[in-house]
């Protein structure tokens, strides 16, 4: 079951992600729903999978943009673990938590990322705040609403469906 | 619980330590994992064919049924539009015949018409900061890296490795790693065009304070990098100012939207040697 959802976040992200920044390519916002995916999954199953999700997602991602394959997996790496730990150590189940856990990890993660295309010499992206910050509020706008459809969703189904089930009773 | 808690950071520190090392290789090698790049391209770009079909299903249905209130309103005035622009085509044609003229008298050669295969945008790239995207066609239609791509606006990028069999990568000149010879069509001054990440995308570098570039002036490529035919559109300078060293700060307005990009043409040229390698020949 976990291994699934492990394949369907990351997969469905990369889907997406492909298929959305071939939509809107050009533009200035952009939304990383990968990183979305590996918070997501660190915060739902925990450090070991926050860190396997981290690398996997990272790798492919690597491969995919071109460039150096390793410097995404090595950041979605630790912020997946960093993020599994947290979670395991606090409770980070409402959504104001989860808000801030997914600015701070955007954040970290880019950061991270423009040392680490210092270190190797590789083209480093801009660092400006402001567009951090946007990029920050998106993914975690996104990872909530991942949350509240995951968690929320079944039981909206099962109150709906109920509702109808009684309606159709009073009206035979 | 202790001993979960050391095997797991003995798996975390084992798990960075691999992917330091994979990194450090390819930074001393320079040349790239390319087999897992090329693997996993090659097989994510079927997922993306699949992607794309139906994203172009839900749009065609969109607007060839939903979208179509308006349309007489907007037919009747693209029939206005077209037949202004016929008879400015007249004046056109009368223009061109005579310029056409002029060249023979001048002798001058009249660029051949390249050879080109058409593609469609199927997905852009999983890096939200990398400005690629991904292009129906590969190795199978006779594409190469570092083959040209453009579109009737203008200047797309250039096709960058690896490339698939049915499908590759194009770096799009507003990517921040992207570089092409330029010049401005009114003046010939020459400089390189640069991906910047700012609004407008383009800068254009290397232009001397003394050159004269104005806004609005067409930007094309000079064709010295080797890569992209001379004379095709790249931009318009939006501003360009008096620099602090000896070059001008010149910003250009890609002639591409690159937000609607559907369809390219990839020119079937091999890259040519820069001008600067052959003069050190």
């Amino acid at each position: 079951m976990k291994t699934a959802a492990i394949i369907i976040a990351l997969g469905g992200a990369l889907v997406l992600q492909t298929t959305l920044s071939g939509l809107i390519v050009g533009s200035t916002v952009a939304v990383n729903l990968v990183l979305v995916a590996i918070v997501y999954l660190a915060l739902a199953y925990g450090p070991v999978t926050g860190m396997f999700a981290g690398m996997v997602g990272g790798l492919v991602q690597d491969a995919l943009a071109g460039g150096i394959v390793g410097l995404g997996g090595l950041t979605k790496t630790v912020i997946g673990f960093v993020v599994g730990v947290l979670s395991a150590q606090f409770n980070l189940t409402s959504t104001v938590p989860r808000l801030v856990i997914f600015v701070v990890a955007t954040l970290v993660h880019q950061v991270l990322l423009a040392g680490l295309q210092r270190i190797t010499g590789s083209p480093m992206m801009s660092l400006q705040f402001s567009r951090l910050l946007v990029q920050a509020l998106i993914n975690a706008l996104v990872g909530v609403i991942a949350f509240f459809v995951v968690e929320q969703g079944p039981e909206v189904l099962q109150r709906r469906r109920m509702r109808r089930a009684s309606f159709a009773k009073k009206r035979f | 619980m202790e001993e979960i808690r050391k095997r797991t950071t003995g798996f975390f520190v084992g798990v960075i330590v691999a992917q330091v090392i994979l990194v450090s290789w390819q930074v001393q090698t320079k040349s790239g994992v390319r087999v897992l790049s090329a693997v996993a391209f090659e097989t994510f770009s079927r997922v993306q064919f699949a992607t794309a079909a139906v994203v172009n299903g839900v749009r065609g249905t969109w607007g060839n049924y939903f979208a179509l209130r308006g349309v007489r309103a907007e037919n009747a005035d693209l029939r206005r539009q077209v037949a202004d622009l016929q008879v400015k085509l007249q004046a056109e044609h009368a223009l061109a015949e005579r310029s056409a003229r002029l060249q023979e008298l001048m002798d001058l050669k009249t660029q051949a018409q390249l050879p080109t295969v058409a593609a469609e945008v199927i997905a852009g790239n999983p890096d939200p900061t990398m400005r690629t995207v991904t292009i129906n066609r590969g190795s199978g239609d006779g594409i190469q890296a570092d083959m040209a791509v453009i579109a009737p606006g203008g200047v797309v990028g250039r096709i960058i490795g690896p490339v698939g069999r049915h499908a590759a990568r194009v770096q799009l000149i507003v990517d921040r790693n992207a570089a092409a010879g330029a010049l401005s069509e009114r003046t010939r001054a020459g400089g390189m065009i640069l991906g910047a990440e700012a609004n407008p995308p383009l800068r254009m570098d290397l232009v001397s304070n003394f050159a004269d570039v104005k806004p609005g002036d067409n930007i094309v490529t000079s064709g010295v990098d080797g890569i992209y035919p001379k004379g095709y559109l790249i931009g318009r300078v939006e501003r360009s100012d008096h620099g602090g060293g000896l070059y001008r700060t010149i910003s250009v307005q890609p002639a591409v939207d690159f937000a609607s990009l559907e369809e390219v043409l990839v020119v079937l040229e091999p890259p040519q040697p820069a001008v600067r390698d052959e003069a050190a020949k």
